[in-house]
């Protein structure tokens, strides 16, 4: 499941922020627990047997801002460090965290984690790590160096620009935020790695009133990188375009109903491959026989214009890092070529399973929860064709310029994804605005439908939800069409 | 409970001249267990707690307005506790000075004292606890031959304790445990396979029944083999309790205050019409201990109350917190929610119910005749907009034919507008479930929706 990036709930708990630096935590070399510490507490991990420990930790600080009904309501800092310790043993995986970072802190973490080696006789066990290598933000400008009020700046300027875009603009809100997040993991077999990463996001909604009611209208820019974000992105544009979202759908009709070709726009949201496959092809589903993509790697499982990559390396993007949240450095993976299904998704758990290396995609919400399969960037490599071309070669259909969030059964295949600027198509031309509706498809069978992919690649930022853990992601497509996808609108 | 509120008085008291505080501590303690195959996947167990404090700067002139900063912390460490106290000071220096941000201030409602504490919780083993996730695993495996995958199933319990302190005297402590079981089955036939989930909650393991759980995983599976995309067109569509509070859950955002004072509610302004159809009577009740959003304090420490939202079809009022209150001119209804330390403060509901109606789900069936059940739907988040009303899900279900549940149907969407579905609702089911989440569900017929299929 995914979402755009800035929940819009009244009590969202993510626009927390800090900006000001506080001391460094941690160790007097900087890294956020001392290595020697480290070896004994994966040794008392391992006191009562299993075949590995592994100590997460995590120092996050956070800092964000809300302008709401022209008011900036409330500055808002957060901070939250801590280590989760795993302990494998056979098929189970122990699990505690701690807020503490003392070694008497983790070593009581290491012992929860521990109870799950039942059997004992794991006697003293001596742990070795490789040497550091301490982890650069890969931020020009750090966000806490940059002042609050710059940063509302920021903020009051998208209000007035999207309240200078039509006066039926009846309300603004317009979110920014930022996150700082240094990772280290440390392993029983030696692994010792370390990140540090620097996010920065940006969003407004826009709600525009007219005679048929209120419509809304959302846009977002959200980079792993620092503050000088804002100097390739103009806010007041990004202000402008949810606004002209909202307007655009006061006149809209109802969408359609039924099964419809479909052109989606480049940068529209690339959701479609969040869901139609990019679930189903984590490899915690597959080895549960949960997925419709089971037993189908060599297989035709797309047309043969899909080559569908995930990559946590494209710089600056949503879903990048430099090791995922087990240690392991992001790769660049090759999931279908020429719609040839190539491989799955792997964590270093259910790669070691079947005797393979991780591909980089363990990962977690923070250090209270155990990683898991998860998408980085996923997109499809652009096409040949010109995209004004591919909506003039269809005669009838939908045209989405903007997908909002999707969710998808993976056992099943079946997904929905919603728009949030759909037209109708009619005689190959864009015409009438239409309202909100999900689409909903079967992953296997909508993949197999794209019959043209054009050149206009575009990737746009997500926060991607699985058994209760959010993190980000990136989706990116070019256009694209569908020959037929079910649409429910409530037309007939 | 005695040491956590004496930490947030503690802050409190640090409070200067100028300056209003409110300070949230919470603690608590989880157990998750996922079982897998006849074994224990994962097993996990943590204690966290963590600090949230206002500060509010009173406006030097007459109509200078206040200002609120906010600042959080996961540690209840002194040092991190200071250190955000003096971040969530500096915070409040950039706000936009308002003559409505206040804190709560006890308002005399008295608090209903609620037993959300189960005294035996902390009694229950790891061991148990790991039985009966391995039990339920076991259970729905053996329960039917199409079972052909149980996904996971799932044990898990926490408890939290909370207390509120701020400068404008409220002192409020509040404490619950919880427990769940839950599962997630995968029947088979062929190449065809369809998925269904169970649970039950309480607020410890003794209150769980896994028969439940095991038999609504395994209905829900295998009762969608076999499924088949349905025709589009219009026709009654009979929601399962499960999406009512889903549903409902949805319309609440509408219901907040804050939506209503910053022009977000399609029910703004329609206080006193007709917005339903006079079977529904929508009351947001914290203070009934079956609900699973039971609560004595709201998020502000102000007593919960009973309001009634929606009393035969008409619409009676909106859920205020304090902020939200004072901008439309009224008071707080005790309606504050949070999301935990981390969060501010906002209008909500906790438990919403729908007043029950008289008849079970086989005589609503049996009365609506012809249309859809829907047993499950996807994509609320992305296809239902609570400021536009504009109404799309993904569903799975059965038909209905001759008034009793047909052939199974996957892969089609049903939609409408949130308003229009008000005001089409044919029956109200008196087979009320206190569900996890905000809302409680029944089952529930709404005339007239687009189905939209092959």
């Amino acid at each position: 499941m995914a979402r755009s990036p800035n929940s819009q709930s009244p009590n969202s708990q993510s626009t927390n922020s800090r900006s000001a630096d506080r001391p460094a935590a941690g160790a007097a070399d900087g890294s956020l627990v001392e290595g020697p510490v480290l070896e004994r507490v994966l040794g008392a991990a391992l006191a009562r047997g299993g075949d590995l420990a592994e100590v997460f930790v995590e120092d996050r600080q956070t800092s964000g801002a809300v302008l709401d009904d022209r008011k900036v309501e409330e500055l808002s800092s957060g901070r939250e460090r801590g280590a989760g310790i795993r302990v494998i043993v056979g098929e189970t995986t122990g699990f505690a965290h701690t807020a503490d970072l003392s070694e008497a802190g983790l070593l009581a973490a290491a012992e929860a984690a521990s109870a799950v080696a039942r059997e004992g006789g794991g006697g003293v066990r001596t742990v070795a790590l490789a040497d550091r290598r301490p982890a650069r933000a890969r931020a020009e400008v750090l966000p806490s160096t940059v002042g609050k009020a710059t940063k509302l700046e920021l903020l009051t300027r998208a209000d007035d620009a999207a309240r200078s875009a039509g006066d039926a603009v009846s309300q603004v809100q317009a979110g920014y935020g930022d996150s700082r997040r240094r990772v280290l993991v440390a392993t029983s077999d030696g692994r010792l790695a370390e990140d540090d990463q620097v996010r920065t996001r940006f969003n407004v909604v826009c709600i525009a009133t007219g005679d048929t009611g209120m419509q809304t209208g959302y846009e977002s820019v959200a980079r792993t990188l620092g503050f000088e974000v804002f100097d390739q992105v103009d806010v007041d544009e990004v202000a402008r375009t949810a606004a002209q979202r909202a307007l655009s759908k006061l006149a809209a009709r109802p969408a359609p109903s039924g099964e419809v070709p479909v052109v989606l726009a480049g940068g529209s949201g690339g959701i479609l491959f969040h869901e139609a496959c990019g679930h189903g092809l984590e490899a915690d589903h597959i080895v549960k026989d949960a997925s419709v993509y089971v037993g189908q790697v060599g297989q035709q499982v797309a047309s043969p214009l899909v080559t569908l990559v995930d990559d946590g390396t494209v710089g600056g993007e949503w879903g990048n890092f430099a090791i995922d949240d087990e240690g392991h450095p992001a790769g660049r993976n090759v999931l279908i070529e020429n719609g040839v299904l190539t491989d799955y998704l792997w964590d270093w758990l259910r790669a070691a399973k079947v005797g393979r290396a991780s591909s980089g995609n363990g990962r977690r919400q923070s250090y209270q929860h155990l990683p898991m399969v998860r998408m980085t960037n996923t997109f499809l490599l652009a096409g040949e064709e010109d995209p004004d071309e591919i909506v003039a070669q269809t005669p009838s259909g939908v045209y989405v310029a903007k997908l909002g969030g999707g969710q998808v059964n993976t056992t099943t295949g079946d997904f929905v994804f919603g728009t949030t600027e759909a037209y109708l198509i009619e005689n190959g031309r864009i015409t009438e605005p239409l309202r909100d509706a999900n689409l909903i498809g079967n992953g296997p069978e909508v993949l197999r439908r794209i019959d043209a992919v054009a050149t206009d690649f575009a990737m746009t930022p997500g926060t991607c939800g699985k058994d209760g853990q959010s993190v980000p992601v990136g989706c990116g497509q070019a256009t694209l069409r569908i020959t037929g996808v079910t649409i429910g609108g409530t037309a007939a | 409970m005695a040491e956590l509120l004496d930490l947030a008085s503690s802050l409190v008291d640090r409070a200067v001249a100028g300056e209003q505080m409110e300070v949230y501590v919470a603690r608590g303690h989880d157990t998750e267990i996922r079982a897998y195959d006849g074994e224990v996947e994962s097993l996990s167990s943590a204690t966290s707690g963590g600090v949230g404090i206002r500060v509010v700067l009173a406006g030097e002139g007459d109509d200078e307005g206040n200002r609120a900063g906010f600042a959080w912390a996961g540690s209840l460490d002194s040092e991190v506790v200071a250190a955000t106290l003096a971040e969530a000071r500096d915070n409040a220096v950039y706000a936009t000075p308002d003559p409505d941000v206040v804190l709560a201030t006890p308002d005399g409602v008295p608090a209903k004292e609620l037993d959300l504490w189960d005294p035996g919780f902390a009694a229950v083993s790891t061991a148990d606890k790991v039985e009966m996730a391995l039990a339920l695993e076991r259970q729905v495996r053996g329960a039917d031959p199409r079972v052909r995958q149980v996904d996971s199933a799932d044990y898990g319990d926490g408890s939290v304790e909370v207390a509120l302190a701020s400068t404008a005297g409220i002192r409020a402590t509040t404490r619950r445990t919880s427990a769940f079981l839950s599962v997630s089955a995968i029947a088979g036939e062929g190449a065809d396979s369809q998925t269904g989930s169970g649970f039950t909650v309480g607020r410890s393991a003794g209150d769980l029944d896994p028969d439940v759980a095991a038999a609504q995983a395994v209905e829900r599976a295998v009762r969608m083999l076999g499924a088949g995309k349905a025709r589009s067109g219009r026709c009654a569509v009979v929601f399962d309790p499960r999406v009512v509070s889903t549903l409902l859950s949805v319309i609440s955002s509408a219901l907040s205050g804050e939506a209503v004072v910053k022009g977000r509610s399609f029910f703004a302004g329609r206080v006193g019409e007709q917005v339903a159809t006079p079977a529904v009577t929508l009351v947001d009740d914290p203070t009934d201990p079956r609900a699973y959003g039971a609560a004595t304090y709201d998020g502000e420490g102000l007593a919960c109350r009973r309001n009634v939202l929606v009393e035969a079809g008409v619409l009676q009022g909106f859920l205020f917190d304090t902020v939200s209150a004072r901008r439309a001119g009224t008071t707080s209804t005790g309606s504050a929610v949070r999301g935990g330390f981390s969060g501010t403060p906002g209008a909500g509901c906790r438990a919403l119910v729908l007043a029950p109606g008289t008849l079970d789900q086989e005589t609503i069936l049996a009365e609506v005749g012809e249309g859809l059940y829907v047993q499950s739907v996807t994509g609320v988040h992305s296809g239902v907009n609570a400021v536009s009303g504009d109404f799309s899900v993904g569903a799975e279900g059965l038909m209905i034919r001759h008034g009793v549940l047909a052939e199974p149907v996957r892969e089609v969407t049903v939609a409408s507008t949130l308003q229009r579905m008000l005001q089409s609702i044919l029956h109200v089911g008196g087979d009320l479930e206190w569900l996890p989440g905000i809302a409680a569900g029944q089952t529930l017929a709404v005339d007239d929706m687009q189905l939209s299929g092959a």
